[in-house]
């Protein structure tokens, strides 16, 4: 290396030697010390492969179930979801496929049902942890922004859907599944004391709240779970894209007679 | 069983008055006929009337010399305009460039967490200079509860080299006076002198003089967040028009890996 390059990439996920004939080919390519492609492509699965990249370690058979578990649950929202709608108006229009992903990406982010609720959840369990009374606390006195942030402040209990009636049973047996295989004791507090939470918050549990519940028992950060969780949902984004972009618009709803323009 | 979601009453019923265009080939913004009340306007004069519903050619040349002047540097080393030129190298397109360009601006050392931030600070401090406290009380609060103040420091360098010809700009238009800004000057006058030496950065400026013209922060925020794309499409086109993969070439060897040197087996 010339040695007027002295700005590095520090990083402990990665590194990288080269091939003897080309300096910017990579040879050989270690993610936290595992050989990517001589060890980890022939014996770990995906989802095993995910966890390590956010962790920089192997999960243990529960963590591994559980991230699975998740990650089959929140792959597809299917096409009512707000960012599976974004997705496939990328998809009608005849916009560019990364379009619709950066569609689901940006719809999928906000404070309902997105990905920084789930970061609040988190902040949550990261306060409350098992403890009915400080939740109690924390949903009905919520933490105050202080100065303003690009982030608006949410508009109901992280976790929860404000729109909703009663827990809907996709999210229920999800809940149910993940306390199961997950063996972790946030799940499973979740579970046990799912109707007092409701109680508090006013709204049902909301698929949010029980991935932030997962995330919180894999033992991930806010910024971790939040990433993580717009990567999960994307699949159902691209399929429903896909789809709609075949149909075309004509088959889509324009919602011709809903919309009401008043003066 | 009774149906009962909050939901229900919305189906196929979106009430606005914001604007929206007819089958008769009608188009209204916020009650006004875009063919007829808004053809003559500038396209700022709209995106500011479209953003904050406010009507004003001197807030909108305001802004547009902002966009100019502030937020338009065609350098492929900021971090935003990276992007763009990372997608020109990568032969991505330019609209995917610039919408991945706007979505980093909205950064916390530069871009529009500063810009808003910057407004919402001199609204707060205002406030409590008319509650009787003293700028330096202000500021020693702002700076023990979140350790920085929006608007001043900068990454990289020291001084601003827009506050000079901004103020410049916004004078010769007849802004430049007002509180708000005298305010941003006044914090910075008390934070240069201070052990934190921070100096005024453009966000806290351009904040003022918005502030003196009655733009809140969100409105701030509304209408600066398309105003980096003229910086970032230069690097796109710049990259694309260079051999494609030729932008800051990254070796193995810039990879300074800190992880540990074990190499590890993956149990099966």
């Amino acid at each position: 290396m010339p040695e007027e390059f002295t700005e590095t990439i520090e990083t402990k996920i990665w590194c990288e030697t080269p091939e003897p004939d080309n300096p910017f080919a990579a040879a050989k390519c270690y993610c936290c010390g595992y050989d990517v492609y001589g060890d980890l492509l022939k014996n770990a699965s995906y989802i095993d492969y995910l966890y390590l990249l956010f962790k920089q370690q192997q999960p243990t058979p529960e963590q591994s179930a559980l991230l699975q578990g998740l990650a089959i649950a929140l792959a597809n929202p299917g096409p009512r979801d707000h960012s599976v709608r974004a997705a496939m108006s990328a998809g009608v229009g005849g916009s560019t496929h990364a379009s619709a992903m950066i569609a689901a990406i940006a719809v999928g982010a906000g404070n309902l049902g997105g990905s920084r609720e789930v970061f609040h959840a988190l902040e949550y369990w990261q306060q409350c942890q098992n403890s009915l009374e400080l939740w109690e606390q924390m949903i009905k006195q919520p933490p105050e922004l202080g100065r303003e942030d690009v982030w608006l402040p949410m508009e109901h209990a992280p976790g929860f859907d404000p729109n909703g009636v009663t827990c809907p049973t996709p999210v229920k047996e999800t809940l149910a599944h993940l306390a199961d295989v997950g063996k972790g004791t946030n799940l499973q507090w979740l579970k046990a004391n799912r109707a007092a939470l409701e109680e508090f918050a006013g709204c049902p549990l909301a698929f949010s709240g029980v991935a932030a519940a997962a995330f919180y028992d894999l033992e991930f950060l806010p910024e971790q779970a939040e990433m993580l969780f717009l990567l999960l949902r994307l699949p159902g984004a691209a399929v429903h894209s896909l789809e709609q972009e075949r149909l075309g618009w004509r088959k889509y709803p324009f919602f011709a007679n809903g919309f009401k323009l008043n003066p | 069983m009774s149906v009962h979601s909050k939901l229900e009453k919305f189906e196929d019923n979106w009430q606005t008055s914001m604007g929206g265009w007819s089958l008769e080939g009608k188009v209204v913004l916020r009650g006004k006929d875009v063919f007829k009340d808004l053809n003559n306007s500038s396209w700022m004069e709209y995106l500011l009337f479209a953003s904050t519903g406010k009507e004003s050619q001197e807030i909108a040349r305001l802004m547009e010399g902002m966009w100019v002047i502030c937020t338009s540097f065609p350098d492929p080393r900021i971090w935003n305009n990276r992007v763009s030129a990372l997608a020109g190298t990568a032969r991505s397109t330019g609209a995917l460039a610039a919408a991945a360009s706007v979505a980093v601006s909205e950064a916390t050392i530069y871009g529009l967490k500063p810009i808003k931030g910057a407004t919402d600070f001199l609204y707060r401090a205002d406030k409590r200079l008319a509650e009787g406290e003293s700028l330096e009380q202000i500021v020693r609060a702002e700076l023990k509860q979140y350790r920085s103040v929006y608007g001043y420091g900068r990454p990289l360098v020291t001084a601003d080299e827009r506050v000079e010809p901004m103020m410049n700009f916004a004078r010769s238009i007849g802004c430049g006076k007002g509180k708000y800004i005298k305010l941003a000057f006044a914090v910075e006058e008390y934070l240069a002198a201070s052990r934190f030496k921070y100096q005024i950065n453009i966000a806290a400026v351009c904040a003022g003089l918005l502030a003196d013209e009655g733009l809140s922060p969100m409105d701030f925020y509304h209408m600066a967040t398309l105003a980096f794309t003229a910086g970032a499409m230069p690097c796109f086109i710049d990259a694309l028009d260079q051999q494609e993969g030729c932008f800051f070439p990254l070796r193995t060897s810039r990879l300074n890996f800190t992880g540990g040197e074990t190499v590890k087996h993956w149990r099966v």
